[in-house]
C-alpha cells in the first residue's frame, strides 16, 4: 500500500501528471495573458480559449524528427533534458502544499528544506549552460557563456531575497515560514522589498524578458537550445513550465503567507497565488525590452543585491525589536 | 579568444538574405564584414526588354516596402525624357501615396527595432497602428503593398470627398499614437538602455561616408531631397527636416518618429489644397533620345535613378541607386565596435533593403570558402562552353 501510494505520489499528484497539466495551464496562462497585454488574442483554436495549445505543441514537438550533430558528446546531450526535468519535479515535490504535516517534519517537509529548493532551482541554469556548451554550436556557447554569467548576477540577490523572510519566521523550513505568516499576516509587508527583489531574480531566473538574453533569437538564434530538436526540446520546455511553477510557488511560499486551508482549499491558495505571480512576471514581460548582458550584470549589481541587503537589514532590525 | 559568428545569409534577425560575418571576442565586436550578393535578380537588365509603359510596374516591384518610391523615381525620370508635365491634381495624389508610404514603412521599421531589441509590446502595437494607414492606402489605390497608382503623365485612380475625410481621419488616429510611441521610445528605460549610444556614426563620418536618409539625419546632416531639390509639389508644403544630433541608434528611431509626424502634417495639407482638374495627360510612347537622372527622397534615405533613352520603346539603360546602398559603407564603420546585442539593432538601424540593392554575385567555394566575382563576359563563356556539345533540342516532343 505504500509502494502503491508513493507512486501515485510521484507519477499522479503532486508528481508528474499534475505538473505536466498545471504546467502547460501555466503557459497557456502566461501566453494568453501576455498576447493581451499586447493586444493580441493568443491561443485561440485549440481546446477551450485555446487552453490546450501548449500541451498540442508539446505533442507536436515529440512527434518531430530528432537530430543530435555529430560533434557533440551523444550521452551527455540525450541525458540533460531528462535530468532537467526531473530535478525541477523533484523540487515542485518540496512545495508545503501537498502532503506535509506541520508538527512532523517528513522527507518532503524538513527543516532547511528551503536551501534544497533553492539549490534544486540552481541547477537547471547548470544544465543550460552545459546543453549549450556541449552542444559545439558557436550560437549556443554564446547564449551558454550568457547563461552563466547571468547567475552570477542574478542568484545571489535571490538568495538573500528568499532567505530574509526565513531569518524573520526564524525557521528554514517553508511550512513553518508559511504559517509563522499566516499567523501575523502584517508582517508580509516588512518583505515587500525582498518579494520586489525576488521576482525580478526569478524573472532572470526563468530567461524572460527583460533577461531573455541566452536565447535571444534576433540575436544568437536559438541561444543554448539551438541545437536541440524533437523530443528533447519537448522536455526542455516542460521543463521550463515546470520550473514557472515551483519559482512561483516558492515566491508564493515565503512571501504571500503560503498556502492555508488544508488538502482543498490549500489547493485552490495554491492555484491563486501562483497565477497571481505569473501575472506580474508577464507585465514585466511586456513592459520592457531585452537588455544587453552587461547591463543586466551591472543593474543586479548596483541595484538588486544592495536592495536585497537592505531587505536583510530590515529583517534583522526588526527581528531585534519584536523579540 | 577570438572567433567568428556568421549573421546570416539565414538568421532570425534578418529579413532578407545578406551575410554579416562578425568576429567577436567574449560578447564584444572586433571586427565585421559584410557579403553581398544573395539576392540578385538582374531587374536592371529586364528593364532594357520591357517598354516604358511595362517598366512602372517592374520598378515598383524592386522593393516590397517602398514600392512607390521607386515607380515614382523612374516616373519622374521618364515624364522628364518625355517633356511632359503631369496635372497638379494627379501630383498632389501621387506624393500624398508617397506620405503615406513613408508612413508605413517608418511605423513598420519602428514594429521592427522593438522586436530586435526584444520589445514585442512595442513591435505589436506599432504593427497594429501600421494596419490603419494600409488600409487608407488600400483605400485610394486599391492595394496595400504595391499601389500601382503612378502611371508616366499622371496617376490612374482619382480621389473622392469621401476618401479625403476617410484619410483625414485616419491621420488624427495616427498622429496621437505617433506621440505616444515618440515618448515611449525615448522614456522606457530598458528600451532606451539598449538604443542610447549604439552605433555611434559621428557627423564628419556620416559625410564622409555618404550616409544618406535617416542615418544620415541622425548625425546631424540635414539633408533630404525634398527641401534641397524640391520636385513636385514639395515647394508649396509646410515641412521641416526632422534631424537629431546623438548620431545613434536612438537618433534614428527619434528621426524616424518625427519624420512620419511630419508626413502626418504634409498629408493634411495636401488633402485641404488637392486643387481640381484631370488626373492624367496623354504620354508619347516613345521619349526623344536623352539621359536624365531622378531624385527623390524614399523612407530610406535618397534614391537615385538614372535613365538612358535612344528614342525606342525601352530604355537603353536604367540603373538604379537605393538609399541602403549607400548605407552600406557606413553600417560596416558602425558595427566595427559594440556587442553582439547590438549588431541587429545597428543593422536594422539603416532600414535595409537588401534586394533593391543587389548589383552582384559572388561565388564561394562550399568547401574552401573562397570567393570569386564573375563578370558578365566569364559568364557568358561559361555557358556557351557547357552547352557546346549539348544536342540542339530542335525536335522536341511535347507531352500534350
Amino acid at each position: 500500500m505504500a509502494v502503491l501510494r508513493t507512486l501515485l505520489y510521484l507519477f499522479i499528484y503532486p508528481g508528474l501528471l499534475f505538473l505536466f497539466i498545471y504546467g502547460t495551464f501555466c503557459e497557456w496562462f502566461d501566453r494568453k495573458v501576455y498576447a493581451r497585454f499586447q493586444n493580441r488574442m493568443g491561443p485561440t483554436q485549440t481546446g477551450k480559449f485555446g487552453i490546450l495549445q501548449p500541451v498540442a505543441d508539446f505533442i507536436k514537438l515529440l512527434a518531430k524528427e530528432d537530430v543530435v550533430p555529430d560533434a557533440v558528446d551523444k550521452s551527455l546531450f540525450s541525458a540533460l533534458p531528462a535530468v532537467g526535468l526531473a530535478v525541477v519535479s523533484v523540487a515542485a515535490l518540496l512545495l508545503p502544499v501537498w502532503n506535509f504535516d506541520l508538527n512532523v517534519p517528513g522527507p518532503t517537509s524538513f527543516s532547511g528544506d528551503l536551501i534544497v529548493l533553492l539549490y534544486l532551482l540552481t541547477l537547471p541554469t547548470l544544465i543550460f549552460f552545459l546543453a549549450g556548451w556541449s552542444s559545439t554550436n558557436l550560437f549556443s556557447t554564446v547564449g551558454a557563456a550568457r547563461v552563466i554569467t547571468m547567475l552570477f548576477a542574478y542568484e545571489v540577490p535571490l538568495f538573500l531575497a528568499v532567505l530574509s523572510p526565513a531569518i524573520l519566521a526564524g525557521s528554514w523550513r517553508l511550512a513553518e515560514i508559511a504559517a509563522f505568516y499566516q499567523h501575523r499576516p502584517l508582517l508580509l509587508l516588512p518583505n515587500l522589498i525582498g518579494f520586489f527583489v525576488a521576482i525580478i531574480a526569478v524573472q532572470a531566473k526563468l530567461e524572460r524578458t527583460p533577461f531573455d538574453i541566452p536565447h535571444a533569437e534576433t540575436e544568437i538564434v536559438g541561444g543554448t537550445l539551438t541545437e536541440y530538436s524533437g523530443k528533447k526540446l519537448a522536455l526542455f520546455r516542460l521543463m521550463l513550465d515546470i520550473e514557472l511553477v515551483v519559482s512561483s510557488g516558492l515566491l508564493a511560499a515565503v512571501f504571500l503567507g503560503g498556502f492555508p486551508g488544508g488538502a482543498i482549499l490549500g489547493f485552490i491558495n495554491f492555484v491563486i497565488k501562483t497565477l497571481f505571480i505569473i501575472l506580474i512576471l508577464s507585465l514585466l514581460k511586456a513592459m520592457t525590452s531585452r537588455i544587453r548582458i552587461d547591463q543586466v550584470v551591472a543593474f543586479s549589481w548596483k541595484y538588486l543585491a544592495p536592495l536585497a541587503l537592505v531587505q536583510l537589514l530590515i529583517v534583522i532590525i526588526l527581528k531585534g525589536v519584536l523579540t | 579568444m577570438k572567433f567568428q559568428i556568421p549573421i546570416g545569409p539565414q538568421h532570425p534577425a534578418l529579413k532578407e538574405p545578406l551575410g554579416l560575418k562578425m568576429t567577436i571576442e567574449g560578447e564584444v565586436i572586433r571586427d565585421a564584414d559584410i557579403r553581398l550578393g544573395y539576392n540578385h535578380r538582374g531587374i536592371e537588365k529586364v528593364a532594357e526588354q520591357k517598354n516604358w509603359i511595362q517598366n512602372i510596374y517592374l520598378m515598383e516591384r524592386i522593393c516590397g516596402i517602398c514600392s512607390h518610391s521607386h515607380a515614382t523615381c523612374y516616373v519622374q525620370g521618364a515624364e522628364k525624357l518625355m517633356g511632359i508635365m503631369p496635372p497638379a491634381r494627379a501630383l498632389y495624389i501621387r506624393y500624398m501615396v508617397s506620405e503615406l508610404e513613408r508612413v508605413h514603412s517608418h511605423l513598420l521599421w519602428l514594429g521592427v527595432a522593438g522586436h530586435e531589441a526584444g520589445f514585442d509590446s512595442f513591435f505589436m502595437y506599432v504593427w497594429r497602428d501600421r494596419e490603419i494607414v494600409m488600409d487608407l492606402l488600400e483605400l485610394i489605390s486599391g492595394n496595400r503593398v504595391h499601389y500601382a497608382i503612378n502611371t508616366i503623365g499622371g496617376v490612374r485612380r482619382d480621389l473622392d470627398e469621401s476618401q479625403k475625410t476617410k484619410i483625414l481621419e485616419g491621420i488624427k488616429t495616427l498622429q496621437k499614437r505617433s506621440e505616444y510611441y515618440l515618448y515611449i521610445g525615448v522614456n522606457e528605460p530598458s528600451f532606451v538602455a539598449r538604443l542610447a549610444g549604439v552605433g555611434y556614426l559621428s557627423k564628419e563620418q556620416a559625410m564622409k561616408l555618404c550616409a544618406t536618409g535617416p542615418t544620415a539625419k541622425a548625425s546631424g546632416i540635414d539633408r533630404d531631397v525634398r527641401k534641397e531639390d524640391p520636385y513636385a509639389v514639395y515647394d508649396e508644403l509646410e515641412f521641416d527636416i526632422a534631424v537629431a544630433d546623438t548620431c545613434d541608434v536612438l537618433g534614428r528611431t527619434v528621426v524616424r518618429i518625427k519624420e512620419i509626424l511630419q508626413s502626418y502634417t504634409m498629408i493634411e495639407q495636401m488633402v485641404k489644397k488637392l486643387p481640381v482638374g484631370d488626373i492624367t495627360v496623354k504620354a508619347p510612347r516613345r521619349p526623344k533620345p536623352g539621359e536624365v537622372v531622378a531624385r527623390y527622397e524614399a523612407p530610406r534615405g535618397e534614391n537615385i535613378h538614372y535613365i538612358k533613352s535612344n528614342g525606342s520603346d525601352r530604355p537603353e539603360r536604367l540603373k538604379v541607386r537605393a538609399p541602403t546602398l549607400a548605407n552600406y559603407a557606413a553600417t560596416i564603420e558602425m558595427l566595427k565596435s559594440g556587442f553582439i546585442a547590438d549588431i541587429p539593432l545597428i543593422f536594422a538601424a539603416i532600414d535595409p533593403c537588401i534586394c533593391c540593392a543587389e548589383r552582384s554575385v559572388v561565388l564561394v567555394d562550399a568547401s574552401s570558402g573562397a570567393e570569386k566575382t564573375v563578370p558578365m563576359s566569364e559568364l557568358r563563356r561559361l555557358g556557351i562552353e557547357r552547352h557546346k556539345n549539348s544536342p540542339i533540342k530542335r525536335n522536341l516532343a511535347w507531352l500534350y
